[in-house]
């Protein structure tokens, strides 16, 4: 299933338990790069936007690892994982498991592809190793909305199975 | 592991021939029979794939009608549907941020000794 509206492009692939989500961007790659590699540049951006985030851990390098943590008013979500391979400007392969399910881990592959004239076009491809875990991924966003999200869908199918 | 009931509705929709079904019922309710036409499969194959539509919530089945048509719960499909898309908005909303944030500093790296601001490189 694919959709695009506003520039970030997702695809949710049916056969294989993975997400992958594309997007381009008005800079060079290393620069692109030096968002994920900096860990006071990649706190300005990443996590969701009700949320503040706490970087603990960033030893940005092949066998290095990484925590932080999202919070927000009483919740607090921690994220940890491996760099596995790092290539400046061009790929990062890390691991990433939600503290929450420390049995679930995501491989991560994030490739920076240089479109020239200053732009680049990021690939981000998760993949667990079950369909539930990659739909867990999805339909919390992993870090926001989850308990009232399930919330509508449990009615909602509570409403359906009664019929 | 708890299976939840987005994941029900992920898992069945994982198989190309449910797919099909479920594309196929977005145009109308359909007997089993009506549904398993083109496919050379058994009536019991079918009847098995719409036994994982049923438990995800996307497709009922009337109990009493001699019929029994099938009926694709749009409202579950479209749900699914939204939470992709709520996953993606995310997705966007963190690349916009991204998008200021590289705007907002310089193309080089700071190093040392940095070079001009706004000098060409």
């Amino acid at each position: 299933m694919n959709t695009s509206t506003d520039g970030t492009e997702i695809m949710v692939d049916p056969d294989v338990p993975l997400v992958r989500i594309t997007r381009e961007f008005e800079a060079p790659p290393e620069k692109v790069f030096r968002a994920h590699a900096d860990p006071d540049l990649f706190v300005q951006w990443n996590g969701p936007r009700s949320t503040t985030m706490r970087i603990d851990r960033h030893d940005f390098r092949t066998s290095g690892s990484y925590r932080y943590v999202h919070a927000r008013d009483d919740f607090e979500a921690g994220f940890n994982g491996c760099f596995h391979e790092i290539r400046p400007a061009e790929l990062i392969v890390q691991t990433f498991t939600y503290e929450g399910m420390p049995d679930g881990v995501a491989l991560e592959k994030l490739v920076f592809e240089d479109l020239g004239n200053g732009r680049t076009r990021l690939t981000s491809t998760s993949l667990v190793d079950s369909f539930a875990d990659r739909d867990a991924f999805v339909a919390s966003g992993m870090e926001v909305g989850v308990r009232e999200g399930y919330q509508r869908l449990d009615e909602l199918l509570a409403v359906d199975s009664g019929r | 592991m708890v299976v939840d009931p987005l994941s029900r509705v992920f898992s069945a929709l994982a198989d190309p021939t449910r797919r099909d079904i479920v594309a196929r019922l977005a145009a109308g309710d359909a007997t089993v029979n009506e549904l398993a036409e083109p496919y050379d499969v058994t009536l019991q194959a079918v009847s098995q794939h719409l036994k994982v539509l049923e438990g995800s919530g996307l497709v009922t089945r009337t109990r009493d009608a001699q019929r029994r048509p099938v009926h694709l719960e749009a409202e579950v499909f479209d749900l699914m549907t939204k939470w992709i898309e709520r996953y993606r908005r995310e997705a966007e909303e963190r690349y916009r941020r991204l998008d200021d944030l590289l705007e907002a500093i310089p193309d080089e790296e700071p190093k040392a000794q940095r070079p001009r601001r706004g000098a060409p490189r």
